[in-house]
């Protein structure tokens, strides 16, 4: 049995870039990935701003090696879990007893979206190759069986912390020696069924959403996907691991299908559980990739249960959405990636549109880009419908 | 404002009443009024575009108009006489 | 370290719900399509809150609710859930009310409600339940790994009692798709022939089964969760053989220690015939029990076949509606579950009296 479980590597595509080394690279040049919708057909087009991969579903299935027809969500998976693979140092994957735990909030509806007018005007109507891989499992098991992948699959979905979710299995999965090595994360394309299901909550900013802002509106959608590999300490004994995945929590709010609490109980009992199991105080976190998505609601919940935790001593922080937009179901991967990648550069990212200090908060989110930090332990979090709070702990050894 | 009445249970999907129960003045999201919350509130935006044209853009209007039928009632009247 | 099943809850086409002897009054269909037998949920849930629910997640509060209740337990540190297609109804009616308003005046209930977490959710907003709450949605091993996750965090010693379980629902929807992928029997078969049949094609089922599990027995604990195991996509028979072997000598059990084993068989010719396999290489003596004819088939079905297994631990008899072959001996000590969904998802779970 392996105690510790190590990050061997990462992989990431967003709406800032195709891959890591783009995505840091929108980083530095502070320029986030917002538009109107070029590749999402909706009649809210011009409406609400948007955090597309910039890329076709044509020009995805290529970098993919993949099929054109099938779901983006799979696609996206696909490129941003062969990244991190390659970005391990393992060799040829049928080695190793690997596990493929993903993410996703809503497989492969964009497909089924497609579908459903015809379906509805005929019930033999509509071709269904276009809902064969409905499911959010079918969409793991395309990039699974595409990667080479038998040991352990599977696939969660909590909403917008499915990703980090993934991560914790993944960690257990290790820890129990059921297998060594385990590529977790998530994945979710733009749909139209997410995207018009965010605006009835009515918290989509037409506006490129301000996190942690007291003007902030709402939030922007993004797409991507992002992926870390997860490894024994045996294995990463043969390796350079990026850092360690030394503590995780999920906690329940408890308190709303879809708000948070006012006194962000869920937030604090998964920082809180997080810190516990890695054995780390407060004052030793370097960073915090918040959810921060830009909602009233979401922000102040998530502040004040930081503000309860880490007062008077506050970590550098921001929400990397201020760039990706939310990537729901993907977000907690990629901003595993992004915060695993933290640790090992000593990165700390910017967030964008800070202008206005919030009221409630007596701390502000960091608004540029630099490296060189000795950040000896990066916290990630990811809020979720139904009260589900993660938080995951990456430090370097 | 039974017809509101009605609107209202067929729309948030209440069950075990009837407009009758509703009191023009009961308040509609304190516990001891209908206990209504913020998924309701939302919904009740989406009645008032599709049954009565009124567009509310920002929710936070939303408890100050959805206190109780009659201020509905009375937000209905004045949005509606506002456009004629 | 032992996981034991402190009460478990069962919602299902049979009348699970109730309590009574396993099975006394089996209920028989002659139906491509089974619908659960519903509670009266409100029993668990006030008005205000089940007027937004649909069956698939009213149906997880009951089996959740009747799982707790049998273990005497009110407050789980933590909620597991594996479910394939998550909340369909309410992902139906969103989509319809989406295309045929073309993306206008839509309202957020049904959208919140197709969730995949929703069931898990509601139970801990329900139980106000601060703990761990995970949802598994990975098709044929959903529940089983809702019941993996829920072991190691026991073994890890971070949850003392955690409430794990599975379930999907049919709507009208994914019944007219799933038919035209050919899944199901083009006649309607009766129930206690179902197994029998001499062609492909199963009958559609829906369900939810809960378990509460804990690393110390309760009062209404009769059986030990000793082990689970899935296997994706083996590439022959003899993968699935090996496996159920190296799962066995893993429990250090031997195919001899085995006194019961309860499997998937769907009526479904084609997809039944490693069942034959395996019994006839591993078990050609066994006794063997059968579920899906009762419950009808869905990749959470394995649920109902735990949930079923306990059941027999704790009656120490095989009721005569689930036998499908030989005799089980008298004493029925352990008993190995074998499942697999549409030949990709193959599953093992070992149950032991205690």
């Amino acid at each position: 049995m392996s105690e510790k479980v190590w990050i061997a590597g990462g992989g990431v595509i967003s709406g800032i870039g195709l891959d890591l080394k783009a995505c840091l690279q929108s980083f530095r040049n502070m320029q986030p990935g917002m538009a109107a919708m070029q590749y999402l057909p909706s009649v809210h087009r011009n409406t609400f701003p948007v955090a597309e991969v910039k890329a076709d579903n044509a020009t995805l299935a290529d970098m993919a090696r993949m099929p054109e027809h099938i779901s983006r969500t799979a696609l996206l998976s696909m490129i941003a879990a062969r990244e991190a693979w390659k970005s391990s140092g393992l060799d040829d994957i049928s080695r190793y007893r690997v596990g493929f735990v993903s993410g996703n909030t809503v497989g492969g509806m964009d497909k089924t979206e497609n579908f459903f007018p015809e379906f509805l005007t005929n019930s033999r109507g509509g071709r269904l190759q276009q809902v064969v891989h409905h499911e959010c499992g079918s969409v793991t098991e395309l990039v699974a069986d595409m990667l080479g992948i038998r040991h352990h699959v599977s696939t969660i979905s909590t909403a917008c912390s499915s990703g980090a979710n993934a991560l914790m299995y993944g960690s257990r999965l290790i820890r129990n020696n059921i297998v060594d090595v385990v590529i977790a994360g998530g994945t979710d394309a733009l749909t139209r069924f997410t995207l018009n299901g965010f605006n009835t909550l009515m918290i989509l900013d037409q506006q490129p959403c301000r996190p942690f802002d007291d003007t902030r509106t709402g939030l922007n959608l993004g797409e991507g996907a992002g992926y870390v590999v997860l490894v024994s300490d045996s294995l990463a004994a043969q390796l350079q691991p990026w850092c360690r995945f030394s503590g995780f929590a999920n906690a329940n709010d408890a308190y709303h299908q879809t708000a948070s609490s006012p006194d962000g109980t869920g937030n604090y009992l998964a920082m809180k559980g997080a810190m516990d199991m890695s054995g780390v105080q407060p004052q030793q976190i370097g960073y915090i990739n918040l959810h921060g998505t830009g909602t009233q609601n979401n922000d102040v919940s998530e502040g004040i249960a930081i503000n309860r935790l880490f007062a008077p001593h506050f970590p550098a922080m921001s929400s990397t959405k201020s760039f990706t937009g939310h990537t729901l179901g993907a977000s907690g991967g990629i901003e595993a990636v992004f915060s695993a990648l933290a640790v090992k550069e000593g990165i700390i990212y910017p967030n964008a549109r800070f202008e206005h200090q919030m009221k409630e908060l007596p701390f502000a989110p960091v608004t540029a880009y630099s490296t060189g930090h000795d950040l000896q332990h990066v916290m990630s979090n990811s809020f979720g419908f139904g009260g589900n709070c993660s938080s995951l702990i990456f430090s370097k050894a | 404002m039974s017809d509101l009445k009605a609107q209202i249970i067929e729309q948030l999907n209440l069950q075990e009443i009837t407009p009758e129960n509703i009191g023009n003045d009961q308040t509609l999201f304190s516990k001891d009024g209908l206990g209504l919350d913020s998924i309701d509130a939302l919904e009740l935006i989406v009645l008032l575009q599709q049954h009565y044209n009124i567009r509310i853009a920002n929710p936070e209007e939303g408890p100050k108009i959805f206190h109780s039928v009659r201020s509905m009632a009375e937000y209905i009247t004045a949005n509606q006489t506002a456009k004629a | 370290m032992a996981i034991f099943i402190l009460g478990t809850g069962c919602i299902s086409p049979q009348e699970t719900a109730q309590g009574g002897p396993l099975l006394a009054a089996p209920r028989e269909y002659e139906q491509v399509r089974l619908a659960t037998v519903d509670p009266d949920y409100k029993q668990w849930i006030d008005v205000k809150q089940i007027r937004r629910m649909s069956r698939v997640v009213k149906m997880g509060v009951g089996a959740a609710n009747l799982s707790l209740e049998a273990a005497g337990i009110t407050a789980p540190d933590a909620i597991i859930t594996g479910t394939a297609y998550g909340c369909l109804d309410d992902t139906g009616v969103f989509l319809t009310k989406m295309v045929h308003q073309q993306e206008e005046m839509l309202t957020p209930t049904a959208f919140i409600q197709s969730t995949h977490n929703t069931v898990g959710g509601q139970i801990a907003l329900l139980l106000g339940c601060n703990g761990y709450n995970n949802t598994f949605v990975h098709r044929g091993f959903s529940f089983e790994n809702a019941l993996l996750d829920a072991i190691m965090i026991l073994k890890e010693g971070s949850a003392q009692h955690i409430l794990a379980g599975g379930l999907d629902e049919i709507t009208n929807y994914s019944h007219q798709l799933l038919s035209r992928f050919g899944i199901y029997k083009k006649t309607p078969v009766k129930t206690m022939e179902l197994l029998n049949s001499p062609d492909t094609g199963t009958i559609a089922g829906e369900g939810a089964a809960f378990f509460t599990l804990g690393t110390t027995r309760g009062p209404g604990t009769v059986a030990m969760l000793s082990g689970v195991s899935t296997l994706y996509k083996p590439l022959w028979e003899g993968e699935v053989i090996g496996h159920i072997m190296k799962f066995l000598e893993d429990n250090n059990y031997t195919p001899a220690d085995i006194d019961l084993i309860v499997t998937g068989r769907n009526g479904d010719i084609d997809q039944d015939e490693i069942y034959e396999e395996v019994a006839e290489a591993l078990f050609p003596e066994h006794a063997e029990a059968c579920f899906k004819h009762l419950c009808g088939e869905y990749p959470t079905a394995a649920g109902f076949g735990v949930w079923m297994a306990n059941a027999i631990i704790a009656e120490q008899k095989v009721p005569e509606a689930a036998a499908f072959f030989g005799r089980a001996p008298k004493k029925i000590k352990n008993i190995l579950i074998y499942n697999h969904h549409q030949g990709t998802h193959h599953s093992l779970v070992l149950l032991t009296a205690c």
